[in-house]
């Protein structure tokens, strides 16, 4: 188990330093980073002087050394849009992102689930057929549009809930379900092949041969052996709510990360954009970190397996 | 299994979108006593044309974001996946990178050091995605390689590109174009998004997603302008979707 574990934490930290490589690099692309980071009215002068105070002017491998250094240290910069260190800007929008992931990903279990379920259990009925086309509707809704609509007919039409801003849980129920509904899409597809399989094998069809009931059969068995793919499909879905943050939080005019990545690419404020790319990227490789240690305590073959 | 009971029941809409889509020809005018199907934007213009030439956008960066990051894509899968050893773990590697950062995240961040524009957001979408072909013909190459055929050709002398281009290839292809059919409605939400945020294709290039953008400042006072180009968008994603799925029941059928 330890040996496992240290593998997959060593392999997270080469991903993790590989996103650091890729991000920088990303950056200097066009040459020289010094110009996004300055508004278009500055002159030569500002240009040279800020190019010498941020060490573009020395070589790229030195560069590559310093940031990887302030990097280790946590040191994300200073935004100079905003006047404040970065660090401090994006602690003030975590928490507004994070409850709205965790809104999403209610919406997304709370009706997912369910579906996916009755979709494996009446498989070929009608019914099942209408949830799939609502599953693939979900899957194929742009995020910013079901968000507009939405706005449009609660918001503005019958004034049932806020249109847009924050501050009461009114306020969040929109913006939830507009992120939620790729992932609602996600959880139902794939808890329902799971079910699926189950259902198929032996253990089941000997239970139901002996006459123990579907429900107690479900309750019992089915949800508990079902649940291991979806644990592990939350790792990636986290990745996606934070991806899905930028659009969402854009139309409802949510104060969090997403909202902040799309202002500070349009204000040209370089060195946010980069802090929350990190921070998406670190998010997602500490999720899938997990869920493959959480999948290898449930299944211990998976453990064995890899190792090998 | 489950595409094979839903596809007769929304089957009849992807035919007809496809080809409607397929060949843009109409021009959208702008003269008087001319009828605006669905109605006009905040400058006057026509939403039905402007749509249909936006499909043009979505449709031309979906498709070469598709053909470009799947041909990277699949490339890297195989080399990784037929060579083995150094290849195999710094390719993967490589991809892995890649998949851990949010994929619209660093579709920004390359956009705001590239700057937008058409052949830059096709850039960017290529960028983003290939990793995700690579994965699936890596894993292909690696059961394929195993495969009698293959090495016969190896003792026949054919060289490397011989043996992915002749052998290896064809019999990946099937997989891949699945995963390219679902790709696509991704790629056209893709750039929807990007326009949306103002990162895609520049005004006055008339874009869905931008359309979208602008119809939101407007929701109050006219609804047509956000609804149509996201419905427009919806049903393009939810066909290729359809037909992404179809595919993928026909294939595993037939292994």
């Amino acid at each position: 188990m330890l040996i496992f574990l240290l593998n997959r934490l060593f392999q997270a930290l080469i991903t993790a330093f590989g996103v650091l490589t890729l991000v920088f690099f990303i950056q200097r692309l066009t040459g020289d980073p010094t110009a996004l980071l300055l508004p278009e009215t500055a002159t030569q002068e500002d240009f040279e002087a800020m190019r010498r105070t941020l060490g573009f002017d020395r070589p790229l491998i030195e560069q590559y050394f310093a940031f990887l250094g302030d990097m280790l240290r946590f040191d994300l910069g200073k935004s100079f849009v905003q006047n404040a260190p970065v660090s401090e800007i994006l602690a003030s929008r975590i928490p507004q992102t994070l409850q709205l992931a965790a809104g999403a990903l209610f919406v997304a279990f709370a009706i997912g689930l369910p579906l996916g379920g009755v979709m494996a259990l009446m498989r070929g009925r009608w019914l099942s057929r209408w949830i799939m086309g609502f599953v693939l509707a979900c899957q194929s809704m742009p995020t910013f549009w079901s968000g507009i609509m939405m706005i449009m007919v609660f918001g503005v039409w019958l004034k049932w809930l806020p249109p847009s801003g924050t501050g009461s849980f009114a306020h969040l129920i929109m913006p939830s379900i507009a992120l939620g509904l790729l992932s609602l899409a996600t959880y139902a597809r794939i808890t329902r092949s799971a079910v699926v399989d189950e259902l198929g094998r032996d253990y089941i069809r000997s239970a139901r041969a002996r006459g123990v009931k579907m429900p107690r059969l479900v309750s019992k068995h089915l949800l508990r052996n079902s649940a291991i793919p979806v644990i592990s499909i939350t790792a990636l879905e986290i990745s996606q709510l934070l991806a899905g943050a930028v659009i969402v939080e854009t139309v409802f005019a949510w104060p969090g990360l997403g909202q902040l990545t799309v202002q500070s690419v349009a204000a040209r404020d370089f060195a946010v954009v980069q802090a929350v790319v990190l921070l998406g990227a670190l998010v997602t490789i500490f999720a899938n970190l997990l869920a493959d240690i959480l999948y290898s305590i449930i299944d211990p073959r998976v453990r064995l397996g890899s190792s090998s | 299994m489950c595409a094979a009971i839903l596809a007769p029941v929304l089957a009849p809409l992807d035919p007809d979108r496809q080809n409607l889509l397929g060949r843009l020809k109409v021009p959208g005018f702008e003269s008087r006593g001319v009828t605006y199907w669905l109605g006009t934007d905040e400058l006057g213009r026509d939403i039905f044309s402007r749509l249909i030439y936006g499909a043009r956008i979505s449709i031309s960066v979906a498709v070469l974001s598709v053909l470009l990051s799947g041909i990277v894509g699949v490339t890297v899968g195989m080399l990784a996946g037929y060579l083995r050893g150094w290849w195999e773990t710094v390719l993967m590697r490589l991809v892995d990178i890649f998949l851990s950062i949010p994929a619209i995240l660093l579709a920004i961040i390359t956009v705001a050091v590239l700057g937008p524009g058409f052949f830059n957001v096709i850039i960017v979408l290529t960028l983003t995605r290939w990793p995700r072909y690579a994965r699936v013909a890596y894993g292909q190459t690696l059961s394929v390689a195993k495969r009698p055929f293959v090495a016969l050709s190896q003792a026949m002398g054919g060289s490397v590109p011989r043996v992915l281009w002749v052998h290896i290839l064809p019999n990946i292809i099937g997989p891949v174009l699945v995963v390219a059919t679902l790709e696509f409605g991704l790629m056209v939400l893709f750039e929807a998004g990007l326009s949306f945020l103002g990162l895609g294709v520049q005004p006055p290039t008339a874009s869905w997603g931008a359309m979208l953008s602008t119809g939101r400042n407007y929701v109050a006072t006219a609804w047509w302008i956000a609804t149509f180009p996201g419905l427009a968008l919806f049903l393009l994603v939810l066909s290729a979707n359809l037909i992404g799925d179809r595919l993928s029941d026909t294939i595993g059928k037939g292994r």
